[in-house]
């Protein structure tokens, strides 16, 4: 992928106060790419998400999206703190899905998807409704519009969070754990969606999870965190059958140990396009 | 007689028969020293509430302290200082209106804590999810905050309700013919305080009764966990 990177890290500082979570941290992503973050609790990735969500700021580096800066704008030649404005018209290229799902309980589940692109996008609300009904048809949803979030299972309630991200059109959508507040048999209709989204669009698409099956059917490359820093990456393929790192190994092992539902990688036919 | 209404004194059941216009009279007033200073506390609260959770200790600070003054110290000497010292500044009021503001001031100290507890109860998950749909503040409490909050804050503020109707005896220590001021009046004249101040109980039993009815209908009436009642 020779492209021009649709989102990139450079030198980036995380401090939650003395805490450092990501340090020097360097990291790009293409556009269309399906990048599968892995590691454990506390190293690292999910601040990842957040940062180009922009619920968490940076204290140094820069971070930028279609190579314009996220976190500074330039002015008057100098590099300067973004403004709200800024950061506002940045957050509408990226779409968040988060691991409780965060729907407006006060809402029903139409007027969860149609609330955004009517308010912030400005569409039409026959449009946004049209598109809000194509979006739940894809995620399964149809029947449960009229619904309320309490109504709806944990796995309805994420496909449904699913297609109100996808209804602002974001460029790279996010999600960060998506299936792990999940019961087990919960899990599967979620990720039968998230793969769908990796087969019908061109969407870049940055996942935390330790769903290694669907890494391994989804991802394009897979990065192993610890400690913030990215210590592995690679093809499914390269991390889950040949890791370099031990510590790789070793958390793969505990990944696979833990959860008996994870069914354990092989090898596949060769899935380039 | 008061309000040129007479009393008959012939028997207890004629007693109280006539002298209950004049209660009606006062209790007219009761209700509406609470209504107004109800909305007075609903109004001034919220402001209250805002800016305590300023980020910025300079004004968050003073409003915290100024809450905690007024909750801290007697309604009725609030009442005394709208009505007795704020007179000196050029700030002269009415005696009903001076105890419906003070009611107010010292209510809105509770409504602000309510008002905050409300709106801390919203999951921070609610604000990022809000956010990264790029909604802009005014939008999100408009149509998320808001309606998740009201619901939480309707059944604190129905028990202030009912306690301020009980709280408005006090606006007669400054001269506001209330109800239990107007019995208290009627007793002095008649040297017959039973009669007069078991109806003024039962009066009040009345109002805080039907006080809470409401409120429970209401409380009923709002949406359980985000799904509005047909």
């Amino acid at each position: 992928m020779k492209q021009k990177p649709i989102a990139r890290f450079e030198k980036v500082l995380k401090k939650f106060g003395d805490n450092v979570v990501l340090n020097e941290f360097d990291f790009e992503v293409y556009p269309g790419e399906k990048v599968v973050l892995m590691g454990p609790s506390g190293s690292g990735k999910t601040t990842v998400l957040r940062i180009l969500m922009t619920l968490e700021d940076i204290q140094d580096g820069v971070v930028y999206i279609e190579e314009e800066l996220l976190w500074h704008e330039q002015k008057h030649g100098k590099r300067v703190a973004a403004s709200n404005a800024h950061l506002r018209k940045m957050r509408k290229k990226v779409g968040m899905v988060f691991q409780l799902f965060n729907l407006f309980p006060n809402m029903s589940v139409l007027r969860n998807i149609t609330e955004a692109p009517i308010h912030v996008l400005k569409i039409p609300r026959k449009e946004a409704i049209k598109r809000a009904e194509d979006l739940l048809e894809m995620v399964g949803m149809t029947a449960q519009k009229n619904m309320h979030p309490a109504q709806l299972s944990g796995g309805q309630q994420q496909r449904v969070a699913i297609a109100r991200a996808l209804a602002m059109r974001p460029k790279i959508i996010l999600f960060d754990e998506p299936t792990s507040a999940l019961d087990p048999e919960m899990v599967g209709s979620v990720l039968d969606v998230m793969r769908k989204l990796a087969d019908e669009h061109d969407l870049t698409m940055l996942v935390v999870t330790h769903e290694m099956g669907f890494a391994q059917d989804v991802a394009d490359r897979v990065c192993m965190f610890d400690h913030g820093r990215i210590i592995e990456a690679g093809t499914p393929q390269e991390i889950f059958t040949t890791p370099k790192e031990e510590r790789t190994r070793q958390f793969l092992n505990s990944v696979i140990n833990r959860e008996d539902t994870v069914t354990a990688p092989t090898v596949q036919p060769d899935r380039d396009k | 007689m008061l309000f040129n209404i007479p009393w008959n004194l012939s028997s207890n059941w004629t007693f109280a028969w006539s002298i209950l216009p004049i209660l009606l009279i006062g209790l007219e007033v009761t209700i509406k020293a609470t209504i107004f200073g109800f909305l007075l506390a609903l109004i001034l609260g919220l402001p209250l509430a805002l800016l305590r959770a300023v980020p910025f200790r300079i004004i968050s600070w003073p409003t915290a302290v100024l809450i905690e003054f007024i909750r801290d110290t007697p309604l009725l000497v609030q009442v005394y200082f709208v009505y007795y010292v704020l007179p000196d500044y050029g700030l002269i009021f009415s005696a009903f209106l001076t105890g419906t503001i003070a009611l107010g001031i010292q209510y809105s100290a509770y409504t602000a804590e309510v008002y905050r507890a409300g709106l801390e109860a919203i999951p921070q998950g609610q604000w990022e999810a809000a956010k990264a749909l790029s909604l802009q503040t005014r939008r999100i409490y408009r149509d998320i905050v808001i309606p998740q909050a009201i619901p939480r804050i309707v059944p604190a503020m129905g028990n202030y309700l009912i306690s301020i109707i009980k709280d408005t005896p006090i606006l007669s220590a400054v001269t506001v013919l209330e109800v239990l001021n107007v019995a208290k009046i009627i007793g002095d004249r008649t040297f017959r305080y039973l009669i007069p101040l078991s109806m003024v109980g039962g009066l009040f039993l009345i109002l805080t009764v039907i006080s809470s009815v409401l409120v429970r209908y209401i409380e009923r009436r709002l949406p359980k966990e985000g799904i509005p009642l047909k």
